[in-house]
């Protein structure tokens, strides 16, 4: 049980620092973005539980020899009044730390959840006075703003694709049925539960490298994966000719990269730390053109599945660790 | 009958363009002369439409953050808050902002670029 949480431990550490700066400078993920995608997931969620998991184990280690012996022992204590003087300081502070890291993750998740759909509801509420209905397609909008835009809005059946005058101006018909499919794929695909989850573990521990890594990571992922699927009725050149407009055209400069002449943007949520959000997507385009314009083969049948194998082994490990009784101890 | 989405989406347009702030019996004969004009004939949407649903429709919007209403006349005199060119503006800050939290609000075809990002993109753009 003892040498169970320092395991725990080693593997928390590893998973929030080493494991994720060396997949985030790793060139493989662009080959195989989805496989790269689980292994991200994996790394989080691994992460979370080894974290967790390495204090409560720490904590339950005078009253049980696994986890669900010490918990239900605890359980007992709390709900019968049993003394708990088996337990000493560190060990209460362990579990209590174990149980405030619990709730804040799952308030955060639910936060960023709700601060999210508060955020597409208003913009939803902006879009239906605003644009209008576009000829290319079910649930795409356009919208009267001369630079080239395109993002898509997901909420279920009230999805959206909203696409700019100015892009539709720009683009050849090829190409902008390029960038609906990329935008579709987003919605088919379900990506924004993945961005909410990311931005939520980012939102709950800001500090710690692998939740800035593991978004940056997972927001570029999810454009290759769109790219990917948008290649299969396009050409390469088409989609690298609308990657390049629509970048060229809309400049990141804070300063007047809108074509408005409207003085001062209504500042929302200003002051929030935004710094490394701009390099992180410039990164992801340079990334995603990059990888068109010198396509690598896919990873190796056999390395896909190791990557798997790892995947399936880092969410065993600290499971096997919690629950398995006695296994170290 | 028009639904409520798209009387909203009327009435906002009627604000944007009017210069002044209107009451709902105004509001009630520009929409009906609107459909009017739009297919020659009176619309059924004009003869129909009630001051209660423009009033329903005017509360929906104020709700939103959308219009409000001068509180010292009666009948009262509602107004849009901002600008449709300013409301644009506040789309389209929020598609480009870069805040963390908010990169999972949508999904942009391209994120912000840095200006050698931009040129070399142009280049590209040249050559192909």
């Amino acid at each position: 049980m003892f040498w169970t949480s320092y395991l725990l431990a080693v593997l928390a550490i590893a998973l929030a620092w080493p494991v994720p700066v060396l997949l985030s400078r790793a060139h493989w993920p662009a080959r195989s973005p989805f496989t790269a995608m689980l292994l991200w997931q994996t790394i989080a969620l691994a992460g979370g539980l080894s974290m967790i998991g390495a204090m409560l184990v720490y904590g339950l280690e005078p009253i049980g020899d696994n986890l669900l012996a010490g918990l239900t022992a605890l359980a007992g204590m709390v709900l019968h009044d049993a003394p708990t003087t088996e337990l000493g300081f560190w060990h209460i502070f362990a579990l209590s730390a174990a149980a405030l890291l619990t709730a804040h993750l799952v308030f955060t998740l639910l936060l960023t959840y709700y601060k999210i759909q508060r955020q597409r509801r208003r913009h939803r509420e902006l879009l239906d006075l605003l644009a209008s209905p576009s000829a290319d397609g079910a649930r795409t909008v356009v919208i009267s703003v001369d630079s080239p835009v395109a993002y898509c809005l997901p909420g279920g059946a009230r999805s959206v694709t909203v696409l700019s005058d100015g892009l539709m101006a720009a683009l050849e018909p090829a190409e902008l049925r390029a960038v609906l499919i990329h935008e579709n794929t987003h919605l088919t695909q379900r990506h924004h539960l993945l961005l909410w989850a990311f931005a939520a573990w980012r939102q709950a521990l800001p500090w710690l490298p692998t939740t800035r890594l593991a978004q940056e990571a997972v927001n570029s992922m999810i454009e290759m994966l769109a790219d990917d699927v948008a290649l299969k009725t396009e050409s390469k050149a088409t989609l690298i000719k609308a990657i390049a407009i629509v970048a060229s055209g809309s400049p990141g400069a804070p300063e007047g990269r809108l074509a408005f002449g409207e003085p001062g943007l209504p500042e929302i949520d200003a002051g929030q730390p935004g710094a490394t959000g701009g390099t992180g997507s410039a990164r992801t385009t340079a990334s995603r053109v990059s990888r068109l314009l010198s396509p690598q083969p896919p990873l190796p049948e056999a390395l896909r599945a190791a990557v798997l194998a790892a995947c399936l082994l880092l969410l065993a490990l600290p499971t096997a660790l919690l629950i398995v009784p006695g296994l170290l101890g | 009958m028009a639904s409520l989405g798209e009387l909203e989406r009327a009435v906002m347009d009627l604000l944007w363009a009017g210069q002044e702030a209107a009451t709902a019996n105004t509001l009630r004969d520009l929409l009906a002369q609107s459909t009017l004009r739009q297919d020659g004939t009176p619309g059924h949407q004009g003869k129909d439409l009630a001051v209660t649903t423009v009033l329903t429709v005017l509360s929906r919007l104020e709700r939103k953050g959308l219009v409000e209403r001068e509180r010292g006349t009666r009948p009262h005199r509602y107004q849009a808050v901002s600008s449709r060119a300013d409301h644009t503006a506040e789309l389209m800050h929020e598609v480009l902002g870069s805040a963390p939290d908010r990169e999972a609000v949508l999904a942009r075809f391209i994120g912000s670029v840095t200006d050698t990002e931009a040129e070399t993109l142009r280049k590209l753009l040249g050559n192909s």
